[in-house]
This record gives C-alpha cells, structure tokens and sequence, in this order.
C-alpha cells in the first residue's frame, strides 16, 4: 500500500514526529511504500540541519534524511509555514536576501499542492499532530 | 465502511477520545497512541466510559507507548489489545480510512 503523511508538529515539542517516524519504519519493514512526507506548521522544524540535539539523545532530523535516502521518500516542507519559521533552501535564502540555508539533507521546500496531490496518489494519508 | 480512529490525548486532561466516541460511527476501530494509552488502564476515571463503549467499538492500545511510560500491560482493560507499530500498520491497511484526533 502507498502512504502518505502529514506531521505538524516540531520536534522534541511533541511524540508526533517519533510516532511519525516509527510509523514509517514499521511500514516499510511490511514491504509498504511511503511517498511523501508533508511537514505543515512547526512540524517545518522537523527539517533544519541546524538542529543538534546532545550527543546521547536521539537526532530526529538526521533520523528523516536517512530513512529518505534509504526508501527515496519525498520530505516536503511547507515553503509559507517554513518563511515565517526560519527553514529556508539556497533558492528561498537567495530570494529573500537572508546570509545562508539551513534545510536538512533529503528535504525540499513547496506548497501545498503537494499534500494534495499524496492524498489523490496515496492509498492512506495519515495525520501526526500535537 | 470501518475507520480507523487515532486518539493522542490522554482522557484524563483533555476531551478528544471524548468527542471520537461521541461522534464515531458503532463499529469503528480506536486505536490509543502517545498520552491517550492513559486511557486504556483499568481502574481511571474513565475506564467505565470506555467499558461501556466498547459494546460499539474495538479498542487499540500501542504497546511501545505503554512502555515508554512505564505503564503496565497486565493492568489494561480486558478486550482493549495490545499492538506493536506493525499492528498500527496493519489497523491502517485493514480499515477503509483513518481520522486522526489530534
């Protein structure tokens, strides 16, 4: 089956993104497919490679871009909920005139046509929220 | 059509597993994830709700998150089952559709 998923909330704000990702891992393991992953709201927090939790405590963004580049999972982040939290690429930085990115490996930035488009491709969309 | 409820809220503190059981179809699944596992122990206030409405829905609690909070799983209402995240996969893929209550 093809899944898709919507998390809106931050990391270590809220199990949300844990449950997200062990979902996502317990999919895949059943031979499931996961598409995309849409983060809306904080859940844009989820993917700043900035993020440098203390060495003995799980790092949920790096968690992300693994299991992407190992199951070619497309994470996307909400480019409206990302400008007004900070999470921005090499194109968004350059064309708000900010110093730098900061997006972690594995994520792109677009609309939300893109959550719309899983919910017409996924056989199940699944929400994790706060 | 059966749907798949998921209540992450504990009972206890807020109303949502409230409002899924109020407003749920009768032969829905709810699966309890994160603070609402709370709500699958015997003996709170309101395992006697949860009792009673289990006549019109089958319950689900998700294991690890008993764990994560040291919760014991012999003390879990009799007929709610106990489901790993490969059973929540597996209560995704078996149900039409699912609703989250966040």
């Amino acid at each position: 089956m093809k899944f898709g998923l919507l998390v809106t909330t931050g990391p270590y704000q809220h199990q949300a993104s844990d449950t997200a990702l062990q979902y996502c891992r317990a999919a895949l393991e059943k031979g499931h497919e996961i598409m995309r992953v849409f983060f809306y709201n904080d859940g844009v927090n989820n993917g700043t490679r900035y993020t440098t939790p203390p060495q003995d405590d799980r790092n949920i963004v790096n968690a992300w871009s693994e299991l992407a580049k190992e199951h070619n999972i497309d994470l996307v982040i909400c480019v409206a909920a990302a400008q007004r939290r900070g999470i921005v690429d090499e194109g968004e930085a350059q064309r708000n005139g900010k110093d730098g990115d900061n997006i972690a490996e594995g994520f792109r930035i677009s609309g939300l046509g893109q959550l719309v488009e899983a919910g017409i491709e996924c056989d199940r969309v699944l929400t994790f929220g706060g | 059509m059966t749907m798949l409820h998921t209540v992450n809220k504990s009972p206890l503190d807020r109303n949502n597993l409230d409002s899924c059981m109020s407003m749920a179809k009768k032969g829905s699944k709810i699966l309890l994830i994160e603070d609402a596992v709370i709500g699958a122990m015997d003996n709170t206030a309101v395992a006697e709700k949860i009792k009673g409405a289990m006549n019109d829905f089958s319950f689900y609690v998700l294991g690890p998150d008993l764990q994560a909070r040291g919760l014991d799983e012999g003390k879990v209402i009799g007929g709610i089952n106990v489901v790993g995240y490969d059973g929540y996969v597996d209560l995704v893929t078996e149900t039409d559709n699912v609703q989250s209550w966040v």
